[in-house]
């Protein structure tokens, strides 16, 4: 019985000891996929349970040359129920309806309505949404937002542009800075239970969001405001289609105001402009559109950005949107017409084959090959000497001056002022410049060219290439972009914008503003003469295609002080009523622009005229 | 008097092992922790309160530690008087579960059987009969037992209900099986058949892959068990065929790390890991109470089964060594099953963590064997 005993005691201790060594083995397992590859399945199961929300970064806010804030950015609210927090339904549905001056239907089937979320309304200024949440009502969730706002709302609208619904760029400087003024969204990790419902103790992870940088541009809100107010008014008085004016720093390149009149409300860039007029455009107005307005608005921004038109029929064509969004003063190009002759005449200065003194005569047109071209004074302007051509922007003078060329020469030229293609504005959309091909360019082409015709360009190429001519040949290139820098300064970004130097020699940019200064003084530009300062500029009237039409482009380009530019404008009036000449219409508005702008760039009277 | 003054005094020197019942007592607590744990968010989203799971089993938990208590206080001399009944009506409560409309389907499974208010599974039941059985039948074999003829007796008191059982639920056929193997291997001398079996089973083991290909030639395996033996070889792959509920226990498991999320913070339960209350518990315990926590449930079952050794070890006859070493067998198998099932170790198969899965019947049963063991340890006379 005894030795049976032991046997017993023996096997159950083998069998106790089996046990435990399997059970070693599995300990042996449990390290191996809790300890060894822990990583590989938590990595698993943090990616079955993990979700995230991203935290809008704020978008870097634009500035004007003096520091005031073009593009900035609102806290709005959006005001949402959860339905199972929801502890006194009534109240809930009485306080919205009252607040937010909504139907008690809808918002009553919302409160009602199963689901986790339910949003009641967007775009809830900031303060309604602090009311809201006081009243600390269980189930009523106030998120905060970022909405671009633009103080200004019109000013400028054309340049700055606006943003989307995911707060990126649409047009203008918003989008051609995206990647500065976008910044960095942020994000929070939430865990969630399978149904992907969000665990209330669970750790958030946060990466905070990255502000965007701020861009601080050359355009002044001063002078745009006189640029917008001088475009308004002439547009009322010719009952233009449209005014641009473009105001530059022809030493840099720095756009000081680009005025594209008729602007529209950045604050609401989904309506049609029709409203507005110089008196909205005034300061830090805001334009309150009512709700259903801006219902409308938002279906036209779905539509715009996933261009689906089958759910959202947009009030207002898309068509309509692009017109009133277009920058004419980079998007657009037109035949320059008489300004055009600057060009010509910095070439043929440039070249020699020209001098102040030379003497031309003028029978009211000039016969080329086969063709008979007319002079803008049909009788002529008989004998004169270049100068006295310029003056007078008389066309056989300049059709002269263009054969004297030659095709090779007038082409070399063109392209050596940097006209063949575009400036590199910082804008997108640039339009480049239309022109007839060398070979194709027979003597008729290089004589209508000679005088602005017959070629297109952009407002902002003619104004660009006529300050690089008269700042002593340094082609320069326009721009608004100054610098890039996060709110806290610790980066900052100053643009350099590429120049070519001694496009023409120093004398000729001298003599060009000599000439041009005559014009003004004496010749077809005298209306844009003010009291105290020398101007130089040159006028243009350009006949739209189809000439049968009758339409115009009047235009004027002008700077001061003639001896050494400091601000240079252009002034394009499409499509005005009555009086169409460019000397008569366009000229005595920058005018007045320089008036005002002169003295408050600080740029002192002549001495030797007052 | 005199008899009854020695009685007492015999009384008194007698032993009761209290760090065994203290091991139950805890294992037991921390099972309805953890049922509570890893049910309360399912329960809820059922609309039952967050404690229905962990409540029921409290209840039944209850019931069975005091009959524990009341079992391990009388003489199990006494209680092995029900083998035989215990025995027969394994088959009887088999049967109806199995063949009349009396058994209950639970996802699809027949294993429960209903009569009148109380359900219950009855292959609980069998394994506490057979251990009984079994005990009592080789206690009186005598040295039959180390004969093949002693043996065979053993395998045919089995094999009935123990197919009964596999058939109806593979994982309790395996355990009822092993408790057979284990007790007759220590009663009888004869060695060769238990380690020939175990060495077949090293072997199995270690050349698995090729085995598959040849158990998918067999024709009575059915298509499902086939599914979990691919889910087991690559539990990503089979995504879809099963290997959810491996993979979701793995990354619960994994996502344990040395020290846990912390009680109550495993996500796994939330949802991903169905049925986290039940055979899967013990994924939990890892996601939560890491893999010192894991080790340290671990190591009260090995306690567990020490106890058990010394018990058997030191049973006033073999009818005593031999229940016990039933339970043991019965924890021992149950335990290590069930932690390499959800280790992925071996193909799953439903098999609870003995006093921690949620399951009334499976704990009622487990305490009444706790009172056997105790009941026996009560009958070892200290020696002073």
């Amino acid at each position: 019985m005894n030795q049976s005993r032991t046997m017993h005691r023996k096997k159950i201790a083998v069998f106790c000891l089996l046990s435990f060594l399997m059970v070693t083995g599995l300990m042996g397992r449990l390290f191996y996929l809790m300890i060894a590859e822990s990583e590989y399945y938590s990595a698993m199961a943090q990616e079955l349970h993990e979700r995230e929300r991203s935290i809008k970064a704020a978008r870097g806010n634009i500035y004007d040359a003096t520091g005031k804030k073009l593009a900035a950015n609102k806290t709005v609210c959006t005001v949402s129920v959860i339905h199972n927090q929801i502890q006194d339904k009534e109240t809930v549905i009485s306080v919205l309806c009252q607040e937010l001056g909504l139907d008690e239907d809808s918002v009553r089937k919302k409160v009602e309505k199963y689901s986790s979320r339910e949003i009641i309304k967007t775009n809830v200024e900031k303060e309604l949404g602090d009311k809201i949440r006081g009243y600390k009502m269980a189930g009523v969730k106030v998120d905060e937002d970022y909405k671009r706002y633009y103080p200004y709302d019109t000013l400028a609208s054309k340049v700055l542009g606006f943003t989307g619904g995911d707060n990126q760029g649409i047009i203008g400087l918003e989008v051609k800075y995206e990647e500065y003024l976008k910044g960095t969204d942020g994000k929070i990790l939430t865990q969630t239970d399978a149904a992907g419902v969000e665990l209330e103790n669970a750790a958030e992870g946060r990466i905070e969001p990255i502000a965007g940088k701020d861009l601080y541009i050359s355009l002044d809100v001063n002078i745009q405001k006189y640029a917008e107010q001088a475009a308004y008014k002439v547009m009322e008085e010719k009952n233009a289609k449209a005014v641009s004016i473009i105001v530059m720093n022809p030493q840099n390149g720095e756009i000081l105001a680009m005025v594209n009149a008729p602007e529209f409300h950045l604050n609401d860039p989904f309506t049609l402009n029709t409203d507005v007029a110089w008196g909205s455009a005034g300061g830090e107005s805001e334009s309150e559109a009512s709700p259903t307005l801006q219902d409308t608005s938002e279906s036209a921004l779905s539509a715009v950005l996933q261009k689906e038109s089958e759910s959202a029929v947009p009030i207002v064509s898309q068509d309509a949107l692009n017109q009133m969004w277009r920058n004419r003063c980079i998007n657009d190009t037109y035949e320059p017409g008489s300004t055009f002759k600057i060009i010509t005449a910095a070439a043929g200065l440039e070249a020699g084959v020209v001098s102040l003194t030379d003497s031309f005569s003028c029978p009211g047109f000039r016969v080329v090959e086969d063709r008979k071209i007319r002079c803008h004074k049909v009788g002529g302007h008989g004998g004169e000497t270049f100068l006295q051509g310029v003056m007078n922007s008389c066309n056989p003078v300049f059709i002269d001056v263009g054969q004297r060329l030659g095709v090779d020469r007038y082409y070399h030229y063109f392209q050596q002022f940097g006209l063949m293609g575009k400036t590199g504005i910082d804008l997108p959309g640039e339009a480049a410049t239309i022109m007839h091909k060398k070979e194709n360019m027979g003597l008729v082409e290089l004589a209508t060219v000679s005088f602005g015709q017959s070629f297109q360009i952009t407002p902002v190429q003619l104004i660009t290439t006529a300050a690089s001519i008269v700042n002593g040949g340094n082609r320069i290139t326009p721009h608004f972009g100054v610098k890039v820098q996060s709110e806290d300064g610790s980066f900052v970004r100053k643009f350099d914008y590429p120049v070519k130097k001694g496009i023409v020699s120093e004398q000729t940019s001298e003599t060009m503003r000599y000439v041009l200064e005559q014009v003004v003084s004496e010749g077809s530009g005298k209306q844009a003469k003010i009291e105290g300062y020398h101007i130089g500029g040159k006028t243009a009237t350009s006949e739209k295609l189809p000439r049968s039409l009758k339409k115009y482009i009047s235009s004027f380009l002008g700077f001061a002080p003639a001896e050494n530019p400091q601000v240079m404008a252009l002034i394009t009036i499409d499509e005005p009523e009555g009086i169409y000449y460019g000397g008569t219409i366009a000229a005595p508005v920058i005018g007045n622009l320089f008036q005002s702008v002169l003295p408050y760039l600080g740029i002192s009277e002549d001495s030797e005229s007052s | 008097m005199a008899a009854k003054q020695s009685q007492k005094k015999k009384k008194n020197n007698r032993f009761y092992d209290y760090s065994l019942l203290f091991v139950i007592i805890f294992l037991t607590a921390f099972g309805l922790l953890m049922i509570y744990s890893s049910s309360s968010y399912a329960a809820q989203l059922a609309g039952r309160p967050a404690s229905y799971y962990m409540t029921r089993q409290g209840a039944i938990a209850a019931v069975g530690f005091v009959a524990m208590i009341v079992i391990s206080k009388v003489d199990y001399h006494f209680w092995v008087k029900f083998a035989k009944f215990a025995y027969w009506m394994s088959y009887v409560l088999m049967a109806l579960t199995m063949f009349t409309p009396l058994g209950m389907e639970v996802n699809g499974k027949k294993r429960w059987l209903k009569l009148g208010p109380i359900s219950f599974q009855p292959t609980e039941l069998v394994k506490i009969a057979l251990i009984l059985m079994l005990a009592v039948c080789i206690t009186k074999m005598g040295k039959h037992i180390n004969y093949m003829r002693g043996l065979m007796r053993v395998v045919l008191i089995t094999s009935p209900i123990a197919l009964m059982v596999t058939e109806n639920n593979l994982s309790s056929g395996i355990i009822i099986f092993g408790i057979a193997f284990v007790m007759a291997f220590v009663a009888s001398k004869i060695r060769w058949p238990f380690y020939s079996a175990l060495a077949a089973g090293v072997l199995g083991l270690t050349f698995a892959p090729q085995l598959v290909k040849l158990l998918e030639m067999l024709p009575f395996i059915k298509p499902y068990q086939m599914e979990r033996i691919y889910v087991w070889l690559d539990p990503a792959a089979h995504k879809l065929n099963g290997g959810f509920q491996t993979l979701q226990g793995l990354y619960a498991i994994g996502s344990g790390k040395m020290f846990g999320k912390g009680l109550g913070q495993s996500i796994q339960k939330l949802g991903f890991l169905p049925e986290a209350q039940n055979d899967m518990i013990f994924s939990i315990i890892c996601e939560e109470l890491g893999f010192v926590g894991a080790i340290f449930v671990i190591y009260l079952f090995l306690f567990m089964i020490y106890r058990f050794m010394i018990i058997a070890s030191n049973a006033p006859d073999l009818l005593g060594a031999l229940i016990v070493v039933g339970v043991m067998a019965h924890i021992a198998i149950q335990v290590i099953l069930n932690i390499a099932v959800v280790t992925n170790t071996i193909p799953n198969t439903g098999i609870t963590l003995p006093f921690i899965s949620y399951g009334g019947t499976s704990v009622l049963f487990l305490l009444a064997e706790m009172g056997l063991v105790l009941g026996v340890s009560n009958q070892i006379r200290l020696e002073r």
